[in-house]
């Protein structure tokens, strides 16, 4: 996983409550036995005018000039700022996977979806849950401002305005932990093999059905 | 000190060590395996040059990209053939049991864990798929994972997690003639909003829950996470123990005895408190239908399509509108008025033998209406449909024309070739009417198995009530 510490960026606006993980990344999609490959499809039904399938020359299929990111304004953003529930639905990880692929490190909403929010998290994806006022602050700023940019520092928590105002923001210390160092959660997890080892062994004895 | 809920009785036997930051590292007992989110986690493994901590602990099966009909040729999609072959080469070099797509006993994997008896009361149980809360009926602490979270299990079958707040949700009172579990989960998350359940497991409880037999529990735990709850469970009784019984990986003779004294404590304690407690009145929820693009849109079928002029929250009122204008919907048309192209009846929602033969009662001496371009059946599992067709229930839907398919996902997520087309409209038993979910374009419309059959022989929506009394 990639390390995430500090990031300056454009950030683009996803204006819409319950953005479902079925809208991130289309079910076609998931037939790829790979992690990558997926930012081209990333909000596929709403960004391209046809239907699209795995194996498609997407560079050739027609634009919709309306969707958000086809704008050239937003073009290199790698923040995105959405509604609330953003990431309900399926568990599928292809959904953090295309906003990576895509360019996304940080999405800022008032809520997000469980699953997604750990997932996230696992593929070096910051997640910034903020008040659904100030969420709605920063749409009228982005909306006023051509180039918006923000600056989150993850370290300090804090997101940096363009004119110098900040917000602070929450993230609990593992996940912190683990994205200011890009640690692989196995990997950590082995460190406690005993622990593991002795748990087996009390519950087998407690409940010997759990280990036909 | 005050009681436990059954989910901080099942958190607290599976805490291998508290990491004291939140989190914990939690034993998992039972992780089921699909095509789809597993790919990448034994890629995974294989490039860290890792092994399985417990065989044993998995269970494999495709679904998703299977087709339902004639399997005999294979898969002709190459690329969902390369899935589903992936997986049967994954399973053969890990060593992990699979039922792959000629085996009677393939399915769905939410409904073969508990037809296998592999997932059991008290487990804490995972699968790369959201739906896994339907375990969770069992009275086992059951939800969705992700795909890095299925390599984890599988390296180290634990998981990091926190623990979540603890919501109740008590149906109380009896519900009314042709009122089934999908009614009463879909009431549910019209009253608690598809993120009311956010970061909550969610207990089900009360005099209509208690009432449903496994297959409607499962049913409403399906749906939890359709209310934003990874986790949804009821508490075990008789009902779980006896469903549970002499299934292949249940528990025998004496550890079965040892097995049915532990589970008899996997209930809520009097007086444990929850973070949350929602009161729903049964006796008040109609056959329930939705409307949008979201599960919390729904309605009764004794009600109109909801104007957005009446919502006063800005954001909720545009939402609305687009909902209508994806499903082709003006507000206040009567629901009854709304007619259908396609019937999907199936998913691991409601493809168990209950919904089918509930379907069948519906469809029994009826045709499907001229205006249904294909309504067709789903089984859940090879099982099932062996056992459905001893029944006659096949012949009875065939007869009534409709179509009776080999077991797998099919159109609840259209990743096979059973799919929506553009603008079509569908009463589907399944759980997710998002944009997009059945075929691209196509509008969805939940309902319970009896509602989805009698929108078969009627070409529209309709109390089943009318057409049964
Ligand atoms: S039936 Fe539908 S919801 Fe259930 S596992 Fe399959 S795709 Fe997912």
């Amino acid at each position: 996983m990639e390390k995430f510490i500090n990031l300056k960026a454009i950030v683009a606006p996803m204006d819409r409550p319950n953005v479902d993980t079925d809208a991130i990344i289309p079910k076609q999609f998931l037939k790829s036995i790979k992690r990558t490959g997926f930012g081209p499809n990333l909000f596929d039904e709403w960004r391209y005018l046809d239907h699209g399938e795995p194996g498609m020359d997407n560079s050739k299929r027609p634009l919709n000039e309306d969707f958000i990111l086809n704008q050239s304004r937003y073009q290199g953003a790698q923040i995105l700022l959405a509604r609330e529930n953003f990431g309900c639905g399926s568990s599928r990880e292809h959904a953090p996977w295309a906003l990576l692929d895509y360019g996304f490190r940080v999405v800022i909403a008032p809520s997000f979806a469980d699953i997604f929010y750990s997932n996230s998290f696992k593929n070096g994806i910051l997640l910034i849950k903020l008040d659904a006022a100030v969420v709605d602050d920063l749409f009228n700023d982005v909306a006023a401002t051509e180039g918006y940019e923000l600056n989150v520092d993850l370290e300090k928590q804090i997101i940096t305005k363009p004119d110098g105002s900040t917000i602070a923001f929450d993230v609990d210390e593992f996940r912190k932990h683990r994205l200011l160092n890009g640690l692989d959660d196995i990997g950590l997890t082995l460190q406690h093999t005993d622990d593991i080892k002795a748990y087996e062994q009390c519950r087998r004895a407690e409940a010997p059905w759990l280990f036909n | 000190m005050a009681g436990k809920t059954l989910y901080e009785k099942i958190w607290d036997q599976h805490v291998v060590r508290d990491n004291g930051d939140g989190t914990a590292l939690i034993y998992i007992d039972r992780q089921l395996v699909h095509e789809v989110t597993s790919p990448q986690a034994f890629e995974g493994l294989r490039l860290a040059d890792r092994n399985l901590w417990r065989i044993d602990a998995n269970l494999a099966t495709p679904d998703h990209n299977v087709p339902t009909t004639d399997r005999s040729k294979g898969i002709e999609d190459p690329v969902s053939r390369l899935q589903v072959e992936t997986l049967d080469q994954n399973c053969a070099d890990f060593g992990i049991t699979e039922f792959k797509m000629d085996d009677i006993r393939q399915g769905i994997v939410h409904v073969i864990g508990p037809e296998q008896g592999a997932t059991l009361p008290g487990m804490t149980v995972v699968c790369g798929d959201s739906h896994t809360s339907t375990h969770g009926a069992f009275g086992a602490l059951a939800h969705g994972i992700g795909t890095s979270e299925v390599e984890h299990v599988m390296a180290t079958q634990c998981l990091v997690q926190a623990k979540s707040k603890t919501m109740l949700v008590s149906v109380n009172g009896e519900v009314n003639a042709g009122i089934t579990a999908k009614d009463i989960v879909l009431a549910i998350i019209g009253e608690i909003g598809t993120a009311g359940g956010t970061g909550y497991a969610i207990e089900f409880a009360g005099d209509a829950i208690r009432a449903l037999s496994m297959e409607g529990r499962m049913t409403v735990c399906n749906m939890a996470i359709e209310a934003g709850a990874r986790a949804g469970m009821v508490a075990v009784d008789q009902k779980t123990i006896d469903f549970v019984k002499g299934r292949p990986y249940s528990p025998k003779d004496e550890q079965w005895e040892q097995a049915v004294k532990a589970w008899s404590d996997l209930h809520s304690d009097a007086d444990a408190s929850f973070d949350t407690v929602v009161n729903i009145d049964a006796t008040s929820i109609k056959p329930q239908v939705t409307w949008g693009t979201s599960p919390e849109m729904v309605v009764g079928i004794d009600n109109k399509v909801p104007d957005p002029a009446d919502e006063k929250d800005d954001v909720k009122r545009e939402g609305m509108v687009a909902a209508l204008n994806y499903m082709g919907l003006t507000a206040n048309t009567p629901m009854n008025e709304i007619q259908v192209d396609k019937v999907f009846i199936g998913s691991c929602t409601n493809s168990r033998i209950e919904d089918i033969r509930a379907a069948a009662e519906v469809a029994k001496g009826r045709k499907v209406a001229s205006n249904i371009k294909l309504a067709m059946v789903v089984p859940g599992s090879g099982l099932i449909k062996q056992q459905a067709e001893k029944e006659g229930l096949d012949k009875i839907l065939t007869n009534a024309g409709f179509e009776w398919r080999e077991p797998g996902c099919s159109m609840c997520l259209a990743m096979n070739a059973d799919r929506l087309e553009p603008g079509e409209r569908c009463a589907s038993t399944s759980n997710r009417n998002f944009e997009g979910r059945q075929g691209q374009g196509g509008r969805t419309h939940l309902v319970s198995p009896a509602m989805a059959a009698a929108a078969a022989v009627t070409g529209h929506f309709v109390d089943v009530n009318d057409l049964m009394s």
